[in-house]
């Protein structure tokens, strides 16, 4: 996995909520049991025409985002399907960054983006960013007022910065695993290889009355 | 203070805490299909690694699998291509394959718990969000990515951020032909598509105690539209009566049987046991749900309008409008007034031997309408050789229905059966996303008995008024 340090691109504008991975990548992409040529499928059902052009009336496709690799939603991004093809999707469609604001329903916090998309997306070096609800507004509101709008994320301080003519910082949270793991570009099953110690000593004195179908019953 | 059923499960899972703050938690089942996994089992080989465990390794073919007679060729390359890769896969690995042509090849979901592969305080996980169905059974059952899939191929681990917990409890007596599709769709209108993300719903109370195991399948299985990855049932004695049935081959027997149900009825959340979340719902309130949009959540009571764009709760206008033009629907229509094209009963939700008798007491003896196409597909090829036992299919054929063979089918058609650009369908599955059933397809989920109902009359009726039967 490429390691993610800090990413200087042009913001493109999605303005739906709940985008459920069924529309990132649709099922019948889901066929390949490759890894690559997922991008210029990003968004299908919304991004061509039926005759296969490209629509004209779906945001992504204006002019204007020609270039861009940061991406602004709404709330609850990449929600439903687990499919990884979604994050694979995305990055090979060049996006590096995706934006999604929290919000707060009946005193909950409800999450910017699905967990699996979230858990996907950093295992595959695509940075997820949850901002305030006005936060997001305010980068809909610059990327709607000034064609090119670019902003810096930077990682290891937590920090998007927009460029002029609208400069603004947000600081964004994120948990110390992901960011580790981004900033290292981490292979995670390497890491987990180095407690090979620590799962054999749990499988021997695993329980089986937890896991029937495991072998050593007399060991209970 | 005490414990919470998922605490319970969790525990004994921790092979150690990380640096970082999360978990490397033991995996104790792992199911496999066609579409999620061809990348990992690449990823095995480029690297020279083996399966870890391969005997805690199940897999079967069900999103690409032709439901028609005549299944076995697949016609299609790509999905012929992808189903022969599995097939490799597990003969390279050594993983056990209920492949098609099996007779326990079936909807990944449905066959884990059928073969007795779903129990009590595991951990399970499959590259599918709908794993949360063998929460059902008490355990800690969750959908993965691609990536986390060769992680625990490898590790038999997999690193966890621990979940907040979140108690759903359904009161009260529900009225008659209101089922467990409409328990956890009137969850999903009332919390929306993330009010759980981040948590484990644990669904209590005596309506849920109430149900049967299938009948709790479908409501841990719709957790992830939800937004949770995991929704959990404490085991009773409706679980252990369901394992201890004949033809579960993979559930324990004899003295670890008996060791594993003392075992078991230490899990269920203790009386003191603090929860992040609470939520109370009356289902004796609960009025048959159908969907309206384009998200689980956008769901109405069935004597209730499609709402205004301005008045439905918790979505902007622009979602609501584009929800509305996308169904073809205009704000104050009453469902009732809605017809259908295409009725599917199928799918990991509602495609068990239940729900396909519910299904049958409403067709007995009628009719689909003309211009309906009715598709009935069992979840399994056990559930349909019980189906055919019971005599269902020929109550379903004579009422003019489609009886096909075990599999995904049309609740994502990754196989030939999909709806038609603006068709509309009552479906018993899951997810009403935009082109989910076929590109430009309307769907609208509902219960069984609502969908062979909406069959009969060709347009969806408020099935507390149908005919006693
Ligand atoms: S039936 Fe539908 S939801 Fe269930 S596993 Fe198959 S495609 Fe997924």
């Amino acid at each position: 996995m490429e390691p993610f340090s800090t990413h200087t691109g042009i913001i493109a504008t999605l303005n739906r909520s709940n985008v459920d991975t069924d529309q990132i990548i649709p099922k019948q992409f889901l066929k390949s049991i490759k890894r690559t040529g997922y991008g210029p499928n990003a968004f299908f059902d919304w991004r061509y025409t039926d005759d296969g052009r490209p629509n004209k009336d779906f945001e992504l496709n204006d002019p204007r985002f020609a270039g861009r690799s940061i991406l602004a939603v709404r709330n609850n991004f990449g929600c439903g399907s687990s499919r990884e093809h979604a994050v694979w999707a995305l990055f090979q469609d060049g996006y590096r960054v995706i934006i999604a604001p929290w919000k707060e329903v009946n005193g909950e916090r409800v999450p910017g983006f699905a967990d699996i998309f979230r858990n996907n997306a950093t295992k595959n070096g695509l940075l997820t960013v949850e901002l305030s609800e006005e936060e997001v507004e305010q980068i809909f509101l610059a990327v709607a007022g000034n064609e090119g709008q670019k902003a810096t994320v930077d990682l290891a301080s937590q920090k998007i910065t927009l460029l002029e003519p609208n400069p603004m910082v947000c600081s964004f949270d994120i948990d110390k695993g992901s960011k580790k793991q981004l900033l290292e570009g981490l292979d995670d099953i390497e890491l987990t290889l180095q407690f090979e110690g620590d799962i054999t000593r749990f499988e021997n004195e695993y329980d089986p009355m937890l896991s029937p179908a495991s072998p050593p019953l007399d060991k209970a | 203070m005490g414990k919470t059923l998922f605490q319970k499960v969790w525990e004994p899972h921790v092979v150690r805490e990380l640096a970082d703050g999360s978990t490397l938690l033991y995996i104790d089942r792992h199911l496999v299909h066609e579409v999620t996994s061809p990348q990992a089992f690449e990823g095995l080989r480029l690297h020279g690694r083996k399966i870890r465990r391969p005997e805690l390794t199940f897999s079967t073919m069900d999103h690409n699998v032709p439901t028609t007679e005549d299944r076995m060729d697949i016609k299609d390359p790509v999905s012929a291509a992808q189903v022969e890769a599995l097939s490799r896969n597990c003969q390279d690995f050594g993983v056990t394959l209920f492949g098609l042509g099996d007779r326990r090849q079936g909807i990944v979901h449905i066959i884990g718990p059928e073969l007795g592969l779903t129990l009590p305080g595991l951990t399970i996980v499959c590259g599918d969000s709908h794993t949360s169905t063998h929460g059902a059974f008490g355990a800690l059952a969750f959908g993965i990515g691609t990536s986390e899939v060769e992680h625990v191929l490898v590790t038999q681990t997999l690193a966890q951020n621990k979940p907040r917990t979140f108690k759903v409890e359904f009161v009260g007596r529900p009225g008659p032909r209101i089922f467990s599709k409409d328990f956890v769709l009137k969850l999903i209108g009332t919390i929306g598509t993330a009010g759980g993300t981040g948590h484990v719903l644990e669904y209590s109370g005596e309506a849920i105690s109430a149900l049967s195991m299938e009948a709790r399948m479908s409501i841990c299985n719709m957790s992830i539209e939800a937004g949770a990855r995991a929704g959990m049932i404490a085991p009773d004695e409706t679980t252990y009566a369901y394992i201890t049935a004949e033809n579960r081959p993979y559930a324990p027997q004899g003295e670890q049987l008996e060791r594993a149900i003392a075992y078991w009825k230490t899990l269920p959340s203790d009386d003191d046991a603090v929860f992040d979340r609470t939520l109370t719902i009356d289902t004796g309130r609960i009025a048959p749900q159908v969907t309206w949009g384009n998200n689980p959540g956008m769901v109405v009571d069935i004597d209730q309008p499609i709402p205004d764009p301005d008045q439905a709760g918790g979505y902007t206008r622009a979602d609501v409008e584009n929800a509305l033009a996308y169904m073809g629907l205009i704000p104050g229509t009453l469902l009732t007034d809605v017809s259908v094209d295409v009725v599917f009963i199928g799918s990991c939700t509602n495609a068990r031997i239940e729900d396909l008798r519910l299904a049958a007491e409403i067709l007995k003896g009628r009719n689909k309408a003309d211009h309906v196409q009715l598709l009935i597909v069992p979840g399994s090829q056990q559930v349909r050789e019980q189906a055919e036992a019971e005599g269902l299919p020929e109550i379903f054929k004579s009422a003019g229905g489609e009886w096909r063979y075990a599999g995904c089918s049309m609740c994502l058609g990754m196989n030939p059966d999909q709806l038609r650009p603006k068709q509309r369908c009552a479906s018993t599955s899951n997810r009403n996303f935009e082109g989910r059933q076929g590109k430009g397809g309307r769907t609208h989920l509902v219960s069984p008995q609502m969908a062979a109902a909406a069959a009969v009359a060709g347009k969806f009726v408020d099935i507390r008024q149908w005919p006693e039967t």
